[in-house]
């Protein structure tokens, strides 16, 4: 789950990161008293959606009036913000953050991050920040620093102070970095996130280091002991139809193909997609009923799937084991009477019940096409759909 | 013989008396030997009492030095799931397999530290199969998982996955080709789990009785690029891999926890290739897994 920048800098700060002092809004009106009530000279208007990259699509604005930060406000607000992650129709703008100017001097990359290969958490952190990270990955890895600590330890000074060092923070002000990277392990380990980076992290004229940015994500699997960080989640940033189907734990994602699939496991629904490609076609989306769908949770599946304009036809995948072909036949014939179908539907069952299952499917009377493999089933789909 | 698990094994199951601990143990017991290799369960607050008469124990310490069991399989769920695993540990098990799905990556963490810990201290090596994933079995001599038993069939071709769904995919072609497997193993679809690829591959290709291994991967993770490296220098068998996810999006979790593009080296086709310049035999449709290793046996 991710939250945005504003939320992510009051965790910072509980954990005792400086963060500018800034103010979320939600209308120019507030843009402007939040201004006011910070004071000073200089505020930064900037766009809160989840995707990165907000500052090169015009989603951040240096403002040096009050003028400025209403003009500005009114143009960020409600835009369409196009970044590399958003996709080509953006995402709209509907809060901002206004926070105070900063005399940037240095800027830093600090992140921490579970790295599967040690099986420990990865604290990194480059000079380079404010760019792309990905990108300096690429053209110079010898500009991040890696550390690796083991949970039962935890952030050695010796580990932060090479950190810090690393990327040049001046010796008047390393004690402060190595405070804030200490601190940044303490929230990301507390919060049970699965990223925490701050980019860029900041050295001031003055030698302060501060957060001038924050991205988080946690892990899903941990956040039922995490009631204050579910109340952070922006509904409005999610799909609506993948936040629909995890009403129904369904694990539910959108694509761009005209394909329609439903599927119990994530592996085999990965390789259901690919095949469809394969045979020449485009998967709609991604759709795991799980290993223990009942005959409901398949219905609310089809129609979450049919619900998708695109899909001009489905494919369904079961591989009966704990899940029989008979309760997904079931399933599949009630969604498919309820929705009215009116696409081609090809069902591929195997495993458990499976004659019992396509004993149901062909007495349902429905035009359902069935086939013995994912390859004739992507087959004719992909056939019934041209 | 088979790996990691045989006719003789003896199991714990801790987390017995759960709704998923009791259905699939039942289910275990009725597969071939099982019910001689199911022999106790673990409960502190039923500790004296059985189920489907198996003995329930207080700890899987106590279990261990009752029965003599050796292994254990863990239905926990999430929230101390991870304490299940370190308990199996700390109880100096052989292997330990955790079926339960959504365990905090933290607590996993955590446990899989502690447990490299004790290793380094010179502790007992409890291996560690999942979480997150269906378990294993040795066709017609035990099971030991949530897979459906009826669709395997012994003989001897190895099957690794991460996935459960996709694991029974390439066991159903192989038993509709009247090929058999001498074992086939999940290790689950988290981040933070225990045996991986190159540890299973490890195990078949010491095993005298496997002559093939069928290995499947999926996006995300630096898992399978490493086994196929380990194969290039070490492995005597024919391998057919496939990777599911060549039509994911990066940055998008694929319902396993561990399935998400990252970088840009744990995509599917970045595996297909490194596993195909290492000398597996590597396809981009999975329908056809069981033919084409029937091709390379011939």
């Amino acid at each position: 789950m991710k939250i945005h920048e504003y939320q992510g800098k009051e965790l910072l700060k509980k954990f005792g990161v400086t963060v500018p002092r800034g103010i979320p809004c939600f209308s120019v009106d507030e843009a402007v008293k939040a201004a006011e009530t910070l004071g000073g000279k200089v505020w930064v208007v900037k766009a809160q959606i989840h995707a990165g990259g907000r500052g090169k699509g015009g989603g951040v604005k240096v403002a040096k009036s009050m003028d400025e930060v209403k003009t500005y406000a009114g143009q960020i607000l409600g835009m369409q913000l196009k970044t590399h992650q958003t996709g080509p129709a953006g995402q709209k703008v509907n809060r901002l953050l206004v926070e105070e100017g900063a005399d940037i001097k240095k800027e830093y990359y600090v992140a921490a991050l579970t790295d599967r290969a040690t099986q420990k958490v990865a604290m990194m952190a480059s000079s380079e920040g404010g760019m792309d990270i990905e990108e300096v990955a690429h053209k110079t890895p010898e500009k991040i620093i890696k550390v690796f600590v083991d949970p039962a330890v935890g952030l050695t000074d010796a580990q932060a102070n090479e950190l810090a060092n690393g990327i040049g923070v001046p010796a008047g002000s390393l004690a402060q970095a190595v405070d804030t990277l200490k601190k940044l392990y303490t929230c990301y380990m507390e919060t049970d996130a699965s990223l925490a980076e701050i980019n860029p992290l900041i050295l001031e004229g003055d030698g302060g280091i501060r957060a001038l940015d924050a991205k988080f994500n946690f892990d899903s699997n941990a956040l039922y002991r995490h009631p204050e960080i579910v109340a952070y989640r922006d509904l409005d940033e999610e799909d609506a139809d993948e936040v629909e189907a995890s009403k129904f734990d369904l694990a539910y994602i959108s694509l761009d193909g005209n394909i329609g699939c439903l599927v119990n496991g994530a592996g085999l629904a990965m390789a259901t997609m690919d095949t469809i490609k394969l045979f020449g076609a485009e998967p709609a989306n991604f759709l795991d009923v799980g290993g223990g769908a009942t005959t409901e949770k398949v219905t609310e599946a089809f129609k979450i799937m049919l619900k998708n304009p695109k899909v001009k036809g489905s494919l369904v995948n079961i591989f009966g084991g704990i899940m029989k072909c008979d309760t997904i036949a079931n399933g599949v014939v009630t969604a498919a009477r309820e929705t009215h179908l009116a696409v081609p539907l090809v069902v591929r069952m195997k495993g458990t019940n499976e004659d019992l299952g396509k004993k149901i499917l062909a007495e349902s009377g429905l035009p359902i096409i069935t086939a013995d493999s994912m390859a004739e089933a992507a087959t004719k789909i992909v056939a019934a759909v041209k | 013989m088979s790996i990691f698990i045989n006719k003789d094994t003896k199991v714990i199951t801790q987390g017995i008396t759960g709704k998923t601990g009791q259905f699939h143990t039942e289910k275990c017991q009725e597969y071939a030997n099982g019910k001689n290799c199911f022999v106790a369960g673990v409960n502190p607050k039923k500790a004296g009492e059985s189920i489907f008469d198996i003995p329930i124990f207080a700890s899987v310490k106590e279990a261990k030095a009752q029965t003599g069991a050796t292994v254990s399989v863990i239905y926990v769920p999430p929230a101390g799931a991870a304490d299940a695993i370190w308990e199996a540990c700390e109880a100096d098990l052989d292997l330990a397999i955790c079926i339960t799905e959504g365990i905090p990556v933290r607590d996993m963490l955590v446990v899989r530290n502690k447990m490299k810990a004790k290793e380094a201290a010179g502790g007992k090596k409890t291996l560690l199969l999942g979480p997150n994933c269906p378990g294993l079995i040795t066709p017609d001599e035990i099971k030991i998982g949530i897979m459906p038993g009826h669709i395997h069939r012994k003989g001897r071709i190895g099957v690794v996955s991460r996935s459960g769904t996709l694991t029974y995919e390439a066991v159903g072609q192989l038993t509709e080709i009247g090929l058999g497997q001498s074992s086939a193993v999940g290790i689950g679809g988290d981040p933070i789990n225990g045996l991986k690829h190159i540890d299973v591959m490890r195990a078949f290709n010491d095993d005298p009785e496997t002559d093939a291994v069928i290995m499947i991967g999926e996006i995300g993770g630096p898992d399978e690029a490493e086994a196929a490296v380990w194969c290039k220098a070490n492995m005597k068998k024919p391998i057919v891999g496939f990777i599911a996810g060549v039509t994911a999006p990066a940055g998008k979790r694929m319902g396993h926890a561990g399935a998400l593009i990252s970088g840009g080296a744990d995509t599917a086709d970045a595996k297909l290739a490194i596993m195909e310049e290492c000398g597996f035999t590597v396809t981009r449709n999975p329908s056809e897994m069981a033919k084409l290793l029937k091709a390379l046996l011939k």
